[in-house]
């Protein structure tokens, strides 16, 4: 997609601030209702986060966020996103792999799966889709909370209340049990949730992966087993439990919302990286570029995460005290890194399975629970794991467009790769060849083959993610995703609606709710409740 | 794997339990599916083309060498009796499918004709390889000539040592080709596309993929969308071509044809009967089923039971015939025909939703069948 690095015009209705897919999603709904508006990107591509670069000749890395789930199907349709070239092909297998075994493959088929698992334990076979089916009426309810802004439980206005009850219905209509159970996950560690279920491994640390993904938590940490939730209602054409690949890579879904907020007659650009927010008489009116170029807007948006926005565009100094220090307290703590292989052929993972079916869908590197809690061990004090907890994929199986044919493109999700290093975070770069490394040696153990099949790589720390996304130590979810920062308290308390204390500057991404992943409910609910309130 | 009977064989509906990953191919990939159950029949001699212009809706005379065109054929009261393709093999030399025996047909309008025709259903293997990279792996099957063949044009050459004709056709709505061989080559033709397509991410592939493909694409189908005149009971169940939205394969202005005058009539009067695609409006699903406290709940693949579709006044205004969820659409599809012909794009109906065992209806909009439509599928 071509885009200019300087805008048309100088006074706009609304800038959102970055191209991330959240500020597109935003853009392109205010665009469709009529407004002016511009998106500002500082780096040559679109998509912050969810972003497709060709890193390598031949080869499309998905270079931070590289699967799909919750990504809200309204949206898709609003914006007419598969007009504008959405493609998503579903993941329909989960593998953990086990050194010199079979390991363990859960399948899109129940009976698949249910023997699968009952090589482990039959007991756990026979649990696993009643399991299932708990999640999927929790997750239904978590999908209208994710479906709506966050209901302001300090307010007194009617409505608000009214959203509360609405809510609170929605929780009462379950029955005893599963009002138990959503406490239980708002509470647990994920491990502790899941072995109210389940008692074996590799099943369990498996499934608790994603219960840590993004946190600076461990498995048997509490607050992890929410994580597990809003992973598990991963969710493609409304079928729960559902994740895909975007084709072409991540970076699709972007460009998707771009040529939509572009068709919408927004106007977009990039290399053009915001310096400061203008700010007059307590009020947003535009943005200085670092180019120095001036652009004015009723409204300025910002697609970045709310440290960024506060502390770097706006300054101190404008804000209330009291809402800098929440700003400041928000925790960040980026965990993970992300390493991207060009393959000359799959890699071999030695399990005696026929074909590669097995390895289309996501590839779990989490033997045991031990594993995944000494890897966590690791970061506690400042280390990158040795033997991380991975989470591989390997979408050239299901989209061949991402690599020159009979070749490969492997991306592996890492964690835990503390942003705050015992040496400190600047001295990432020196660590960089050994945490890959860390992560190849890994890998390894699981298909001895790996070496011979690299052609090229990308490591990515937490500090590469913070340099080239700007997100504020690298944390993929602009902010972690536990209880403290979600709903009406993410990002802080009273400033959950995607207002700020600023008058005219408003916030549309993962740092307000419903949070991150790349599902675009932000920008949704950020354009929608600026619409209704008269915000642009 | 799943069978099922077609046309007396035993087909693949889907390879693996259930046809999403072949679906997927179709899409993204390609998909290797075999259609050798399709009726067909050899027409050669020099009468070929007077008989098979006298029989179809369409001016074959105008079908120049090495091109396939797609047709309908009627009987004398304009009413349907089948679709497929006319091949033009030679000046006096074409094949045509069919969904249908049609041998009886063919042979009792050719009596007086100087012309061969000969069921070749059993003698040839046709296989589909359709999907966005059937380009390439049929040129690293079948030489670069494949790269440069056009939409609807055929072309003769060799996949593995074996003689092949390549036609740029299909039934998914995508880049795609069919390969005619011979029976006995056929296998060997299926494993050398095979091995071409391996670094391209070929599946085999079954029919319920292809069901919602077609869906997605705007293709009727003959025993579902519409029936042939042969087989109905009774006259309202029969269609004609303008009414199935096949109006634009019917060329009027020229000598007799089977049909002919009842078409003309029918053009000049009007149809009784219009063919439309009908989007579900997705919130008013959702809240169909949430009323149970559901989520929405869509079939599995297509779905070929015909349900009522209402008007605003709760009249039933038609039927729609088939329909599929569309992953690569994200919207909820249905094929449908309509009773009157005056409905336009956008326009607000209602089509029975069965939730919990209960009957609802559902909002829908018409829109023109063909939802799906790349650009890759007609382009170089």
């Amino acid at each position: 997609m071509k885009t200019a690095s300087k805008p048309n015009s100088s006074t706009y209705d609304a800038i959102v601030i970055g191209g991330g897919h959240n500020g597109l999603v935003c853009a392109a709904y205010l665009a469709k209702a009529g407004k002016k508006v511009l998106a500002v990107e500082k780096r040559p591509v679109l998509g912050g986060a969810a972003v497709s670069e060709e890193t390598v000749p031949g080869f499309t890395f998905s270079t931070f966020s590289y699967v799909v789930s919750l990504f809200r199907p309204q949206i898709i349709r609003q914006l007419d996103l598969v007009k504008h070239g959405l493609q998503i092909i579903p993941m329909e297998t989960t593998y953990n792999p086990i050194p010199g075994d079979a390991g363990l493959v859960r399948w899109a088929d129940g009976g698949r799966t249910r023997n699968e698992i009952a090589r482990f334990s039959k007991k756990d076979a026979s649990l696993y889709s009643e399991f299932g089916l708990s999640m999927g009426r929790l997750s239904r309810f978590t999908k209208n909370v994710i479906d709506t802004p966050a209901p302001e439980p300090a307010s007194l206005n009617p409505k608000e209340l009214f959203k509360l009850l609405k809510m609170g219905k929605l929780f009462k209509d379950f029955d005893a049990d599963m009002r138990y159970l959503n406490v239980k996950l708002m509470t647990m560690s994920a491990v502790d949730f899941l072995e109210e279920w389940f008692e074996s491994e590799p099943l369990l640390p498996s499934m608790a992966g994603s219960g840590i993904i993004g946190t600076f938590l461990g498995i048997r940490s509490p607050g992890t087993a929410y994580v597990l939730l809003h992973h598990y209602m991963g969710e493609i054409d409304g079928a729960f439990r559902a994740w895909g690949f975007s084709k072409g890579g991540t970076g699709q879904i972007s460009l998707a919302c771009a040529r939509a907020a572009v068709s919408f007659g927004a106007e977009i650009i990039t290399d053009a990286a915001v310096e400061r927010v203008k700010i007059r008489n307590g009020r947003a009116v535009g943005v200085v570029l670092e180019n120095g170029g001036e652009i004015n807007a009723r409204t300025v948006i910002s697609g970045l995460d709310p440290n960024r926005t506060f502390l770097k565009l706006v300054g101190e100094d404008e804000l209330p005290a009291s809402f800098v220090g929440q700003i400041k307290r928000y925790k960040n703590r980026g965990s993970s890194g992300k390493v991207n292989l060009a393959l000359s052929r799959v890699p071999n993972f030695e399990d005696g399975r026929p074909g590669l079916q097995h390895l289309k869908g996501d590839i779990t590197i989490a033997p045991s629970i031990d594993y995944v809690e000494r890897a966590y061990d690791e970061a506690k004090y400042g280390e990158f794991s040795r033997r991380p907890f991975l989470n591989i994929v390997i979408p050239s199986l299901s989209d061949p467009s991402v690599a020159p044919p009979g070749k490969h493109v492997l991306s592996a999700f890492v964690q835990y790769a503390p942003y705050n290093i015992r040496e400190g975070a600047g001295k990432w770069p020196e660590k960089r060849e050994a945490f890959g490394d860390a992560v190849i040696d890994t890998i390894e153990e699981y298909a001895p083959d790996i070496r011979d099949c690299i052609i090229d790589k990308q490591v990515l720390s937490p500090w590469d993610i913070e340099k080239m996304t700007g997100l504020t130590e690298g944390n993929i979810f602009q902010g972690e995703l536990s209880l403290e920062q979600l709903a009406f308290l993410r990002p802080v308390a009273e400033w959950s609606r995607y207002r700020s204390p600023i008058n005219g500057l408003w916030m549309c991404a993962s740092g307000t709710h419903p949070g991150g992943g790349v599902m675009g409910a932000p920008g949704e609910l950020a354009a929608k409740t600026m619409l209704k309130e008269g915000g642009v | 794997m799943n069978w099922k009977d077609w046309a007396g064989y035993y087909a693949v509906a889907s390879y693996d339990t259930n046809h999403d990953q072949e679906y997927f191919a179709y899409r993204h990939a390609a998909g290797l599916m075999d259609a050798t159950p399709l009726f067909k029949y050899e027409v050669k001699g020099p009468d070929s083309l007077n008989l098979l212009s006298r029989i179809m809706a369409k001016d074959i005379g105008k079908l120049r060498l090495g091109r396939v065109t797609y047709c309908c054929w009627c009987d004398d009261d304009g009413k349907i009796l089948d679709d497929g393709t006319v091949a033009r093999l030679g000046m006096d030399h074409f094949r045509v499918t069919a969904a249908e025996p049609f041998l009886h047909w063919f042979l009792q309008n050719a009596r007086t004709l100087n012309v061969t025709i000969e069921d070749i259903t059993a003698k040839f293997g046709i296989l589909a390889l359709q999907g966005p990279l059937s380009r390439e792996i049929l040129v690293h099957a079948a030489g670069g000539e494949v790269a440069t063949l056009r939409f609807f044009r055929l072309i003769e050459t060799r996949i593995d040592g074996r003689n092949v004709t390549i036609t740029r056709t299909g039934y998914t709505g995508d880049l795609g080709y069919e390969i005619w061989c011979g029976n006995s080559d056929a296998i060997a033709v299926y494993d050398a596309l095979i091995e071409s397509g391996k670094n391209y991410q070929i599946m085999p592939a079954g029919l319920a993929a292809l069901d919602v493909a077609r869906i997605e694409a705007g293709f009727i189908m003959n025993g579902v969308d519409y029936f042939s005149a042969n087989h109905c009971l009774i006259d309202s169940q029969k269609s004609t071509p303008y009414e199935l939205g096949l109006g634009w394969s019917v060329n009027l202005e020229r000598d007799c044809f089977i049909g002919q005058k009842a078409l003309q009539a029918e053009k000049e009067t009007g149809s009784s009967w219009q063919f439309v695609g009908l989007e579900y409006d997705w919130e008013a699903f959702e809240e169909i089923f949430a009323r149970f406290d559901l989520p929405p709940q869509t079939h599995s693949g297509a779905w070929r039971t015909a349900v009522p579709v209402y008007g605003r006044s709760g009249k039933q205004v038609g039927q729609a015939t088939s329909g599929a969820w569309s992953p690569t659409l994200k919207k909820n599809l249905a094929l449908a025909s309509l009773r009157n012909d005056d409905y336009s794009k956008g326009d607000a109906l209602f089509i029975e939703v069965t939730a919990e065992y209960e009957r609802k209806r559902c909002p829908v909009r018409v829109s023109d069948p063909m939802f799906f439509n790349p650009e890759r599928k007609r382009g170089k």
